[in-house]
């Protein structure tokens, strides 16, 4: 029943929306050793409270987002593309209106 | 109980008779009426059996918490049970009958179970059969099932119809600033201060008329008043609509009825309507319930809630008896009484605490009540269908003394009333107890959500009009909107306080009293659960199954709490309460599904050649949601003959197969080469334009995720193809990597799956017959177009084209893609060709042929639990290079040799066979989880036999004259087998390259 604020849609029902996960993890290079790897993978917060996390808008414009969200009550404080590029993208379309 | 219609008066018109059938026997009522009050008319007593001890029951209520009335309605596949008699609204041609009994609710053989009431106590059916001893002592529960079939039938609730539901069901979704649930008194006032605001309302009723409290009423002036402002002001006033929970967000899920009362609906019409309404905020104007209190035999037919028989008379105009006897402790009950005698029965009121207020007194003498302070039933005396008198008793200290018998057909209860907090804990908040008023009480929630009126423990009418107000104002503020405070009165509003009454005893006397009548918990199962240690609320209630019957508990919990308390010697509140879930009242698993049924239970994907595949003969299958072709069977063929000869033309001349499901997806721009190396195993870097690669990606665990052919069109332009079952979830993959991951990567991914249909041309022949086909000969040559390799080119026609040459069926083959709307045309041109070699369409059975003999795999190899060591593919993991899954694929237990591999299967008879799933065994222990596991099977044309794929621990090289045995207990048995390599034909690779 949750709403994302999709940055390239506008306000949508989570039903159009698919989850990825943990939007902190930062995940190594591909040659990093496997311990970072598996730090990255497996060693998983499960967090009671507010969490950044990914979603992707898959029934509507496929772009990946940042949620903040919190995991007791639902409440999403900030939502953002996961790619920076994207803020360009954004910022110049607003222009065109 | 001798319930008749008074002449005048109520809500029902007299003017238009309504007629249906209880039980078969015809009956009458008007229109206006529920099942409940036109049966109550007619004189009708018994209505249903209970649960256990098949004790009659009769009408308890005038509402969603009747516990007794409770009946099937309809018949054949239209037939809807365990439906409230209180609730039903009447239409002409309803056919009503009872349940749980036979062969009738008023002579119920079953209720032999009430002379042996004193064995079957509570957890009796577990104690005595799960486990009997000395059979079963401390083992297993075979016994059990044999008996539970039995007891759960004797135990019943109504038999559902077994035939597919006829009606259609809707979701629908709404928005609105403020919610209000109910529309009593304080209903109606919160949506006229909400609307006035200006705000958008929806104002949702469960009940058929709105008014809530104000249908009891004598007059109907205050409520049509304010229905006919909300109207003006454009209120969205819903009916017939239970608002069954709350959820996050604001939302609020209702279930509309919109047939349920027509005798004969508009077939165009859904019977319900699922609706998911979000408000900013929502106001819980609800109600209460009025309680019962236990005493003996205070389940007899003729036994009701006070509040109940006052809507009988003043909503249905029915006077429930004539001869009534009004317990009650508390201050809601005087008025009633009153109404009751004006309307002709002699009322005798009992009010347990031990004085009455003298104006009230007086005004009971001027209705002609006779009423005693410090009295209450103590025990219900039963005569040939209902009440006949009643054991009356005076109060001393906290239990009672018997004193005399009245003659009665009907007791009226009020044992204090509960705020339906249900929906309220929807949300997490827990009721407090309130002793002054003796009920749990909502609290304040954190969301924008507010109680008011009796929801809200504020039992004055004039309060909950003001507390409507007051909620509403605050919504309105909230919502930024101008309006005038108003302050929310006090809960309570009696004059006298209420003398908390859950059960009467008398000292040294037994009675059966019971707490929920619909599951028949009696006062007793409360102790005897004490006794046995289930204290805590939540094992009380499944020990005893208090509250787990269709009423969820409205009529008993409180009863059952406060027994429990005393029996522990605490006060309520440390036994505390249940937690509400939704739905508040049923709701049709049909109104869940809604449209989602039949065809549209999920999407269906058709390619493009689907109709070209129908006319040449296909019986399609369903890969995932995609239609594929199965066999095309010629003549008398059935699908075991049509696939083997399929293959075997495929391995002798040339077959051509749909393979448009598969996923593709382009990946363009300068970093695509860069991009496809990171994600697949093997390397992409200097794959040259106009060759197409294998590949497999790995998951970032390092297992595997899918395989598939990439293509080089150009520079900085591939073309990808994925398995069926993984298109959505690797275009969701690389996207992410992409936009989370890699921001530095300059690479567009697109799915053009759709855009582009796909045939494979597999055989010896293949060549010859694209040859054929296409504009420019030279482009087929074996020196400019090898294995792997790719061509854009033109077919006959004028078809633009894109040709691999790779090959699933272990031939030499090609894939051939075209844009969608050309394939019929594509086919029209190959199929003519392909014929005159003697070839044939082949589907998904066949290809499944080919590839196991192949020793190929699919999505039932690439399972997600497979390492790509463990698929014989090894070697495709470069160790030159980086890539998604390359560290952590190399932990120790991911590189164990005696993990299962992939390997080939063939029955050691050759007559023989074995199925996919049979667990593989060694031939000393066929026992337990096994060795490994068949995951496909097909008849080989080319080997004569049978043979399969699968999994084995150590792979085929370690079964090297070892036995294997193909376990498969429920379906086929034990099969002997030999494992070996999975490369069961040309596994040199000769046909592909030639």
């Amino acid at each position: 029943m949750i709403r994302i604020n999709c940055p390239f849609c506008g306000e949508r029902d989570h039903s159009e929306f698919g989850y990825g996960g943990d939007a902190s993890i930062q995940y190594p290079a591909l040659d990093a050793p496997a311990k970072d790897w598996i730090e990255a993978v497996f060693q998983r917060e499960n967090i009671a409270g507010v969490q950044q996390e990914t979603w992707q808008h898959t029934s509507g414009c496929r772009m990946w987002i940042v949620v903040e969200r919190n995991t007791i009550t639902h409440e999403i404080h900030s939502v953002k593309p996961a790619h920076p590029g994207t803020k360009t993208l954004l910022a110049n379309a607003g222009d065109h209106q | 109980m001798s319930g008749h219609r008074i002449k005048n008066g109520g809500r029902i018109d007299r003017s238009k008779p309504i007629n249906f059938t209880w039980d078969g026997m015809p009956r009458s009522g008007y229109e206006g009426d529920s099942v409940a009050s036109a049966l109550m008319a007619s004189g009708d007593m018994v209505f249903g059996r209970s649960f256990k001890y098949h004790r009659p029951r009769g009408i308890m209520s005038a509402g969603v918490e009747e516990s007794g009335a409770i009946i099937s309605i309809g018949e054949g596949d239209r037939k809807d049970v365990n439906v409230k008699m209180t609730t039903q609204e009447l239409y002409q041609g309803l056919v009503a009958t009872g349940q749980n009994a036979w062969p009738s609710v008023r002579f119920d053989l079953g209720a032999i179970n009430n002379s042996m009431s004193r064995f079957l106590v509570a957890g009796f059916y577990y104690k005595t059969f799960m486990g009997l001893p000395p059979f079963e002592w401390g083992k297993g529960t075979w016994l059990w099932m044999q008996y539970e079939k039995i007891i759960r039938k004797a135990a019943g609730m109504g038999e559902s119809s077994r035939e597919a539901d006829p009606d259609h069901y809707e979701h629908a979704h709404g928005f609105c600033d403020v919610l209000v649930v109910g529309s009593g008194p304080a209903g109606l006032a919160a949506a006229q201060t909400a609307a006035r605001a200006g705000l958008n309302v929806w104002l949702v009723e469960q009940d058929a008329e709105h008014g809530g409290s104000l249908l009891a009423e004598s007059s109907d002036t205050e409520r049509t008043a304010a229905l006919s402002e909300l109207s003006d002001l454009g209120v969205t006033i819903m009916n017939r609509t239970t608002v069954f929970g709350l959820y996050d967000y604001g939302v609020a899920g209702l279930l509309e009825r919109v047939t349920d009362h027509l005798s004969s609906a508009d077939p165009r019409l859904p019977r319900q309507r699922f609706w998911t309404l979000r408000a900013k905020h929502t106001i819980l104007a609800c109600g209460s319930l009025e309680r019962h209190f236990a005493f003996g035999n205070n389940d007899c037919p003729g036994v009701m809630t006070t509040q109940a028989t006052r809507t009988y008379l003043n909503r249905y105009g029915v006077l429930a008896g004539e001869q009534i006897v009004l317990a009650t402790n508390n201050d809601s009950s005087y008025s009633t009484a009153c109404e009751l005698a004006r309307a002709g029965a002699s009322v005798t009121l009992l009010d347990a605490r031990n004085q009455i207020n003298k104006k009230v007194a007086q005004k009971l003498s001027a209705a002609n009540v006779d009423y005693r302070a410090g009295h209450t039933v103590v025990k219900a005396n039963s005569g040939a269908e209902g009440v006949s008198s009643v054991l009356i008793g005076k109060a001393n200290g906290s239990e009672w003394t018997a004193t005399d018998q009245l003659p009665c057909d009907l007791v009226a209860l009020s044992g204090g009333w509960s705020p339906l907090v249900n929906l309220i804990s929807h949300r997490g908040v827990k009721p407090v107890w309130d002793p002054s008023t003796a009920c749990f009480m909502p609290v304040d929630s954190s969301e924008p959500l507010t109680m008011a009126g009796s929801a809200a423990g504020i039992w004055n009418h004039d309060d909950c009009i003001k507390s409507g107000h007051s909620a509403a104002s605050m919504a309105a503020k909230s919502l930024g909107k101008e309006t005038t405070s108003v302050v929310m009165p006090a809960t309570g509003g009696w004059n006298s306080p209420i003398k908390p009454l859950y059960e009467v005893t008398v000292p040294g006397k037994q009675f059966k009293g019971f707490v929920d009548p619909q599951h028949d918990v009696t006062c007793e199962d409360i102790r005897l659960a004490h006794r046995e240690g289930f204290v805590s609320v939540e094992h009380l209630k499944r020990y005893t199954t208090l509250g787990m019957a269709t009423d969820q508990g409205k009529v008993g919990n409180i009863i059952g709490i406060a027994l429990m308390a005393e029996a522990l010697g605490c006060e309520i509140p440390a036994v505390g309460t249940t937690t509400f879930r939704p739905p508040y009242t049923p709701i049709s698993i049909g109104a869940l599904s809604g449209q989602s049924v039949g065809a549209h239970f999920r999407p269906l994907r058709r390619t493009p050649m689907h109709n070209w595949n129908l006319v040449n003969g296909a019986t399609m299958t369903e890969a995932g949601l995609w239609q594929r072709p199965w066999y095309f069977a010629r003549g008398v063929e059935t699908i075991s003959s049509a696939y083997i000869r399929e293959a075997t033309t495929a391995r002798k001349s040339v077959a051509l197969c749909d393979v448009t499901s598969l996923g593709k997806i382009a990946i363009q721009g300068p970093d695509a080469t860069e991009f496809l190396n990171r994600i697949y195993t093997n390397p992409f870097a200097k794959l040259p334009i106009g060759k197409a690669r294998y590949g497999i990606m790995l998951r970032d665990d390092g297992f595997v995720m899918d395989d598939g052919t990439t293509w080089r069109l150009g520079e900085s332009d591939y073309f990808m193809t994925t398995t069926t079952a993984h298109a959505a979830k690797v275009m969701v993959w690389l996207e992410e990597l992409l936009q989370t991951r890699w921001h530095d990567l300059k690479v567009h991914v697109t799915t053009v799956s759709e855009q582009w249909a796909g045939v494979a041309v597999a055989g010896p022949k293949s060549r010859d017959t694209l040859l054929e086909c296409v504009e420019d000969p030279g482009v087929m040559e074996n020196a400019v177009f090898p294995f792997m390799g790719v061509i854009e080119t033109t077919l006959k026609g004028g078809i633009p084209c894109r040709i691999a040459r790779i090959s699933f069926s272990g031939e030499m083959a090609y894939e051939v893609y075209v844009a969608s709307d050309f394939s019929p045309g594509l086919m029209d041109l190959l199929w003519p060709i392909v014929q005159s070699k003697d070839g044939c369409l082949y589907g998904t059975e066949a290809l499944g042929a080919l590839r196991i003999e192949k020793g190929h795999v699919t999505g039932a190899e690439l399972d997600g639990r497979v390492t790509i060591e463990d698929a014989g593919l090894g070697k495709m993991a470069s160790p030159n290079k980086s890539f998604i899954g390359s560290a952590l694929r190399n932990r120790p237990d991911m590189q164990r040799h005696d993990r299962p591999r992939l390997v080939g299967i063939k029955p050691v008879d050759h007559n023989f066979t074995f199925h996919a799933g049979a667990i593989l065994c060694s031939e000393d222990k066929v026992e337990g989880l096994g060795e490994g596991w068949i995951t496909g099977v097909t008849h080989s044309p080319e080997l004569g036999h049978w043979i399969g794929l699968g999994y084995i621990s150590g792979g085929h090289e370690a079964w090297y004259r070892k036995r294997a045995i193909a376990t498969d207990p429920v379906r086929k048995g034990n099969v002997e087998v030999e494992i070996i390599s999975p490369h069961m034909i040309d596994p040199s690779g000769s046909r592909m390259y030639g």
